[in-house]
């Protein structure tokens, strides 16, 4: 750190505050407003009463958090392997976490249509299925009477594609952990389950609230994979926001939407905050 | 040779296990791709590779719309990765370099930004753009993906910097060389590797992003925009090229910026 001079810093801000003032403050106001406000200015309720009392309201807030409670302890379950497996160091280490990471990079859009290939009826999934024995003839999953297949196929899409983020946090926490400790335990005669359970996981718990907060803000806004592999079969929250959007024309109920997605991310983050806080904050 | 003990054996099949968790799904989109007309729509698939064909990729780079959202898809991530380095960069050589009163907390305003959910600045920039003629171009997105990358590249260009000690600079001065000048020649080039590594990153980032971009455009798509508003009304081989053809720029990238994977990720959470 140097220098005295106190107004250069401030120089080298400005363009990002204004920057991010103008393109990231002012429309989350403007949402609200879009949101909540009539055409003659005055606040009304009107746009909010009209989202809720739509036909795909409800499918739609249930789905987009029975998604979330499905997908998110698969992830962190595959996360943690994975990182697990990087940091005990296999031959090819820096590999493995290439590949492991690759999802890192890939959209959302891409990776649903990477899996409508393999759950689609002529796809991959039935020709695997049919070429060991398990079926006769190829199964329609993704089809709007069998809601429970097309969850499934975006669980497996979402899992695929977004615990990538999860993996480098939690790499990233493990390389923080002393290998001091970890010995000690093994000397004390822990087992592999109980060094991750009694040592691993308490100190990953910060990473652990990172990519858990993270994950599920990103969750809220699931998309793309869901129009991918459900196309009119199933709806959530951001789909409903641009359908109103674009097929319906009324930006007002879409910015309802949007509201509704960051209130429920913000409360979400708040709840977490709580919940984990670890004992030295509670003490602070 | 070293007999291996068990727990290694493990290891290693778990690690080979998980990497085909990752690799098999994309394996599979590039066989389909790859893959003439008729075999698309053949079942049961081939699980290896039988004939090698361009006919499916060239299927979907002819459809109409594609090329044209291409180039734009290309245009606005350039775009993106320009404004948000010009501007974004000297936010992240600030924060890495003074102390100042407020620097904590634009930090942490910064930081919080990934609390607030991308989708719900769409809709109020749509209509903003609308009003001021600016809707339906290719401006207007990048704008939009700008505001996404901007504080990803504050704070990892913060990170890049900030690894290039101090005192190599100060150096450079007290032998002659003026502020400007010591950045210029000393801190620059040191960074370089990193800061193409976050503009690389800024690149994916606006070439993936499809809700902002599919509620901005109308007819001046992006190619995510662009498949997805056809994609429920498209044949299969259209949709498995268009698959395949999104995830290529992700794997590439992806090379290049593996070393920085902690500078991107590891800090930026922190």
């Amino acid at each position: 750190m140097i220098r005295k001079t106190q107004w250069e810093p401030y120089l080298l801000l400005l363009p990002s505050l204004f920057y991010l003032l103008f393109f990231f403050g002012w429309p989350m106001i403007q949402a609200f407003s879009l949101a909540l406000r009539g055409e003659d200015g005055g606040w009304t309720l009107a746009y909010v009463q009209r989202m809720i009392n739509d036909t795909y309201f409800r499918e739609a807030l249930i789905t987009t958090v029975a998604l979330i409670v499905a997908i998110l302890p698969i992830q962190f379950l595959v996360a943690l392997a994975m990182a697990l497996v990087v940091h005990a160091r296999p031959k090819g280490a820096g590999l493995f976490l290439y590949f492991y990471a690759v999802p890192l990079a890939i959209s959302d859009l891409a990776a649903g249509i990477v899996w409508f290939a393999i759950f689609t009826q002529r796809g991959y999934l039935n020709t695997i299925l049919q070429a060991i024995g398990l079926i006769e003839k190829p199964i329609i999953f993704l089809n709007y009477q069998k809601p429970l297949w097309v969850i499934m196929a975006i669980v497996a899409a979402e899992v695929w594609r977004a615990t990538a983020i999860i993996m480098v946090i939690l790499v990233a926490g493990l390389q923080s952990i002393p290998n001091d400790y970890l010995e000690a335990a093994e000397i004390f005669g822990a087992g592999l389950f109980e060094r991750i359970t009694q040592i691993i996981l308490p100190l990953l718990k910060p990473s652990l609230q990172v990519a858990l907060i993270l994950r599920t803000i990103l969750a809220f806004q699931a998309f793309a994979v869901v129009v991918a592999l459900a196309g009119q079969g199933a709806t959530v929250l951001a789909k409903e926001a641009y359908k109103w959007y674009t097929d319906i024309r009324n930006p007002n109920v879409a910015a309802a939407y949007a509201g509704l997605i960051m209130v429920l991310s913000i409360a979400t983050t708040i709840v977490y905050l709580r919940a984990l806080r670890t004992p030295e904050e509670v003490t602070a | 040779m070293k007999h291996w003990p068990w727990s290694r054996i493990v290891l290693h099949a778990v690690a080979l296990l998980l990497l085909l968790w990752v690799v098999l799904p994309i394996y599979l989109i590039a066989l389909a791709a790859f893959s003439p007309r008729d075999v698309v729509y053949q079942y049961p698939k081939p699980l290896v590779p039988t004939q090698f064909s361009l006919e499916t990729m060239l299927f979907f780079m002819r459809s109409s719309g594609v090329l044209d959202s291409v180039r734009r898809s290309v245009i606005v991530a350039l775009l993106t990765l320009v404004v948000s380095m010009a501007v974004g960069a000297p936010a992240g050589y600030a924060l890495a370099r003074y102390i100042f009163p407020g620097r904590d907390t634009f930090r942490i305003a910064i930081v919080s930004t990934r609390a607030f959910p991308i989708v719900i600045l769409s809709i109020p920039l749509a209509v903003s753009f609308i009003n001021l003629g600016l809707y339906d171009s290719t401006i207007s997105v990048a704008l939009m993906h700008t505001a996404l990358a901007l504080p990803f590249t504050i704070l990892v260009t913060s990170s890049v910097f900030a690894s290039v000690p101090v005192d190599l600079e100060e150096a450079a001065m007290t032998l002659g060389c003026s502020r400007l000048g010591a950045f210029w020649r000393i801190s620059l080039p040191l960074t370089l590797p990193g800061l193409a590594a976050a503009a690389i990153f800024t690149f994916v980032l606006s070439w993936n992003e499809v809700f902002a971009a599919a509620i901005l455009t109308l007819r001046n798509r992006t190619l995510p925009a662009h498949v997805l508003s056809v994609l429920n009304e498209s044949p299969l081989p259209f949709r498995f090229a268009g698959g395949f053809f999104l995830l290529v720029p992700a794997l590439i990238f992806m090379l290049f910026i593996r070393r920085y994977l902690f500078n991107l990720w590891g800090r930026v959470v922190r």
